[in-house]
């Protein structure tokens, strides 16, 4: 009894110092950060001003509203992409393509977050691989200027966390036992029934658990908007940036990473009460 | 109607109907082609050639959810999201009953299959038999011109089972809907139909009353795989219309009843059940009578039999009446047992 739990412990202890000394703590400072400002005298006191200034200035509130708004949209599209997909590789392809189909779907993310995002530029943009294709076939008279803009955006973001909603959507639609679909399919139900009351019921679980994954990665990415969205493209985690590094800002940057905090623990509470679902019953 | 994936046909000629309202099995061992069969006529998979109808209407290119039959799965495939009211609900719903209507034929067909009150339990609440019940009113609930039956009892253990033979052979009597079952259990068939058809690589050996397959099995393969049978290779030295004499490898000599394989110089397989021979028989004119050693007592209640062997050492099974008259018999004793001529069925030899 001791004994193990010694063994407990050991085991637990890398896991605790690692939550602690890099996330609690890290927090609590800036925590305390974002409720510190210099004074008129230029001495730094306790105050509110850090959260005022957010609300007090349109365009961060704005760019706050939309970044939350675009996540929640990209977790969607992305959902609707994966939900196929992932139909197809669970229960249509035969056991030998399956692994195949993984492979490939994992590959892009052997290179990183930037060469890809760079690879799209390249295809994309003015100048791009894309455009010049277009012009040989005539469809096109004048390049057009495809990056920079929400859509662009909103794609990349989509390709970025793609295989964070196929891969549990995938295990949890391996164990859907295929004589459900047919008893279904037996009893007079049509395609999109089943779908509806078979398919999706049993995906639960994996929908949201891709869903928080991808909402959070999408949230609190920012190569993606910065590199594809351009300057038109306003996300919350860029002013949060330019308050760190352009602004030396800290304390209003602590601020707007709270809030950023506060609004992605929110915007999944709501999702979970939405669905009827607990956390611990997503993670299990 | 055939069946083929690529040149392998699953289901090789089968020609059969199932009267209205009758019990009707399809016993084979694994893999013999009849899950095939029944997903071919619940519409799963079409058949290749040949057509199926029901009710007189063809049902080839209809999908599942159109036609008049339900499928009871293997593994029941109880919807797990719902309760089993919705479960029973599902079809009824698909068909745009009024939630109110399907409410009251949910809870009569709960009643009619001994679950009243239990609509509002959860699936994983249920024992192994009341998924089974469950699964069952799923299908019945929509009035289905055929019942399919895919092995459905073979998740449960043995005491449960033979209870469940009982009630599916009560229910349909009750309900009256026409049950094609299918099994590797031949006891689960022999219990329950009015009709069996004996399946065998993809083909129909014998279709016919639990009884004839039992007592007139009409291939060498429905007489191995319907009961226990003791075989013997033998040569035919006589044959007349009274009966023919067989000689048996080991060297004795049998009458038996003839049939039309049984001619004179012909290798030939008997088949002789284990309650078929009487032990120390008393009035021996007749029977075909010979001396074998106990080698251990079955006992197994009313099926309790003697694993014996002839001099040859050739084994036979014998059934072990259980009127204490042989009460006295132990492994190693040498006893005589004799058969009649009429229960011996010969098949011309396989090989």
């Amino acid at each position: 009894m001791q004994r193990s739990r010694l063994v407990f412990w050991i085991f637990c202890a890398p896991v605790l110092c690692w939550l602690f000394l890099l996330i609690v703590l890290p927090h609590l400072d800036l925590l305390r950060m974002s409720f510190r400002g210099e004074n008129d005298y230029g001495d730094m006191v306790w105050t509110f001003r850090n959260y005022k200034t957010f609300f007090t200035e349109p365009i961060y509130w704005l760019t706050f509203v939309r970044t939350a708004l675009y996540a929640v949209i990209t977790t969607f599209i992305t959902f609707l992409l994966a939900m196929p997909v992932s139909f197809y590789i669970a229960k249509l392809a035969r056991a030998r393509i399956q692994g195949a189909l993984v492979i490939l779907l994992l590959l892009p993310f052997w290179v990183s977050e930037l060469v890809r995002i760079y690879g799209w530029m390249i295809l994309l943009r003015e100048s791009g691989v894309l455009n010049f294709f277009m012009l040989k076939l005539g469809i096109v008279d004048t390049p057009i200027e495809m990056l920079y803009n929400d859509a662009t955006m909103i794609m990349g973001l989509v390709y970025t966390s793609m295989l964070f909603m196929v891969v549990p959507l995938v295990s949890v639609m391996e164990s859907l036992d295929d004589s459900l679909i047919e008893a279904a399919h037996d009893l007079g139900a049509g395609q999109f029934t089943i779908w509806r009351t078979i398919i999706l019921p049993h995906c639960k679980p994996g929908i949201t658990s891709g869903s928080i994954v991808v909402f959070m990665l999408t949230l609190g990415n920012y190569l993606t908007p910065n590199l594809m969205g351009g300057k038109n493209s306003l996300w919350f985690t860029e002013q949060i940036y330019n308050q760190f590094i352009a602004s030396f800002n800290w304390n209003q940057g602590s601020a707007f990473g709270f809030l950023l905090l506060l609004l992605s623990s929110f915007i999944i509470w709501l999702g979970l009460r939405l669905t009827r679902q607990k956390l611990d019953e997503v993670a299990s | 109607m055939v069946k083929r994936f690529g040149e392998f046909a699953a289901v090789d000629d089968v020609t059969f109907d199932v009267p209205t309202g009758s019990f009707f099995s399809i016993l084979g061992p694994s893999g013999c082609g009849k899950t095939t069969l029944l997903r071919m006529i619940a519409g799963f998979d079409e058949p290749t050639s040949g057509t199926i109808e029901i009710r007189g209407q063809n049902m080839l290119g209809v999908p599942p959810n159109k036609r008049p039959v339900n499928l009871v799965f293997q593994h029941l495939a109880l919807f797990p999201m719902m309760d089993v009211a919705e479960n029973i609900a599902f079809g009824l719903k698909r068909r745009g009953i009024a939630a109110s209507e399907a409410r009251k034929r949910v809870d009569t067909m709960l009643e009619r299959v001994g679950l009243p009150g239990y609509g509002e339990k959860r699936i994983e609440q249920l024992s192994g038999g009341q998924k089974q019940r469950v699964a069952i009113a799923r299908c019945l609930v929509l009035e289905p011109s055929v019942l399919l039956l895919d092995e459905p009892l073979g998740a449960l253990d043995l005491k449960l089972r033979e209870q469940m033979k009982v009630e599916l052979k009560k229910l349909q009597a009750k309900v009256g809907t026409t049950f094609i079952y299918i099994t590797h259990d031949q006891s689960e068939a022999l219990v329950m139909s009015d009709r069996v058809a004996v399946m065998n690589k993809g083909r129909f050996e014998q279709v016919g009353t639990p009884q004839e397959l039992y007592g007139a099995p009409s291939t060498p393969f429905v007489a191995k795989f319907v009961g226990e049978n003791n075989t013997w290779k033998a040569a035919v030295t006589k044959s007349d219309s009274g009966g023919v004499e067989l000689k048996t490898d080991e060297g004795y000599s049998f009458i038996a009843k003839a049939n039309a394989d049984c001619r004179e110089g012909s290798r030939m397989d008997l088949f002789l059940r284990p309650e078929a021979m009487r032990i120390e028989p008393r009035d021996r004119a007749g029977l075909n009578v010979f001396d074998v050693t106990v080698k251990s007592i079955l006992f197994d209640g009313a099926n309790s039999r003697l694993l014996t062997t002839t001099r040859e050492d050739h084994e036979l099974l014998v059934t072990l009446p259980q009127n204490r008259r042989f009460d006295h018999i132990v492994p190693g004793d040498e006893i005589s047992v004799g058969w009649h001529p009429d229960s011996g069925i010969c098949f011309e030899a396989e090989e």
